[in-house]
């Protein structure tokens, strides 16, 4: 009985080698309970071992793996091949990131982005620990509680032609995780985020398409972070127009 | 504030093709939300000039009402129509998704302020449509 394989075309690119990626294809056997991830292990294994590609947990965590399957930003360890038979399933570098090596995209602009928004508790002041937790309600969690869940697998900027257009648009995951802690009961962050936020390059770059939503493996709604704060920072200016003695930029 | 992240050599940057919108059905139904303006701008137009022409007496008045009688601007304004309900209804959509409406400690269901969005629409457009009934 000869076994059913299923057809990768799969992203090369090697700088020195090749002034811009190349496909080639490989054949590996088909299983059932195979993910892309699967098939890539086995090339990497069985057939060309200087194929170069990114993964850690194989368990949607981790937020390593993330590529374009049949032109659609995914995980790749949750890309089912049976999702995609026959094939050949086209496997290629997240869109709009900058290619290192065949999957391999560089990450460092995101990181940059992420770093500005200070994506973590600021406090004015922190309690002495002798005075006990900061302790939230189930409401106040559920404000921030989506957003948290957020994996930096980029797959959100992937999806975004504005960010493919204008490479210095913030973009979604960054404004998520913003958003995350602005909406955070026991954070007092918001008046250092904003500025990033409200910058002509921050969320009003955005044109709302949406498809960061759609594509993200976490059901983390970025495109809604966006509007929010969009409604925010267009708040803080009527008020800062309208009551400019008054302080800018509330709890939010 | 933001400073572009200096290229890296032997980087491949990619650059996004202009049928970048042909690639997802969201794209697509993106694009058709933003043509929609143009449709409403030029119905707009229309209307300014229709208030000019009425002003201006009843015989100007009846030239255009002949002019728009005319098969082409009945096509047209029919698609002005299909595109102005199109982008009524993204746009009330959108509200569920932009509006966080608390009481107190609970948030309301994004389909509540959708659907008091829509509802809101239909009493506004029930509203003017038994207006200009009852002036006849």
């Amino acid at each position: 009985m000869s076994r059913e394989t299923i057809t990768l075309e799969v992203t090369r690119y090697a700088a020195g080698q090749d002034r811009e990626p190349r496909l080639e294809s490989f054949t590996v056997p088909y299983q059932e309970d195979w993910v892309v991830l699967d098939a890539l292990n086995y090339i990497k294994d069985q057939v060309d071992g200087s194929l170069s590609f990114r993964w850690s947990c194989r368990m949607g965590v981790c937020g390593s793996c993330g590529m374009m399957v049949n032109g659609v930003p995914r995980l790749t360890c949750a890309a089912f091949l049976r999702d995609h038979r026959p094939g050949p399933i086209r496997v290629e570098p997240l869109a709009n990131f900058p290619v290192i090596r065949d999957l391999v995209i560089s990450m460092d602009d995101f990181m940059d982005k992420l770093r500005r928004v200070k994506p973590w508790i600021i406090r004015d002041a922190e309690r002495p620990v002798a005075e006990g937790e900061y302790r939230q309600s189930p409401a106040q969690l559920d404000a921030f509680k989506q957003f948290s869940m957020c994996i930096n697998c980029v797959l959100c900027y992937a999806a975004c032609p504005v960010y493919g257009i204008e490479p210095l648009f913030l973009g979604p995951a960054a404004t998520a995780l913003a958003h995350r802690y602005n909406m955070d009961s026991r954070d007092e962050g918001y008046r250092f985020r904003a500025p990033v936020i409200a910058d002509s390059v921050g969320v009003w770059e955005c044109t709302f398409i949406g498809e960061c939503s759609v594509v993200c493996p976490k059901g983390v709604d970025p495109a809604a972070a966006i509007q929010r704060s969009k409604l925010a920072s267009a708040t803080d200016w009527a008020r800062s127009v309208l009551m400019p003695w008054g302080g800018r930029g509330g709890d939010r | 504030m933001a400073a572009p992240t200096p290229p890296r050599p032997g980087l491949y940057y990619p650059k996004l093709p202009a049928t970048w919108w042909l690639k997802r059905p969201g794209y697509v139904r993106f694009m058709l939300r933003e043509i929609t303006s143009v449709f409403i701008a030029i119905f707009l137009v229309v209307l300014l000039v229709q208030i000019r022409r009425a002003g201006q007496g009843p015989e100007a008045w009846a030239a255009l009402l002949g002019t728009l009688a005319s098969p082409g601007w009945i096509v047209f304004h029919v698609v002005a129509l299909a595109f102005a309900i199109y982008h009524s209804i993204t746009w009330f959509q959108a509200t569920g998704v932009v509006q966080v409406v608390r009481l107190g400690e609970r948030t309301l269901p994004a389909a509540l302020v959708v659907g008091g969005a829509f509802a809101g629409w239909i009493v506004a457009s029930a509203v003017i449509l038994a207006f200009f009934v009852a002036r006849g």
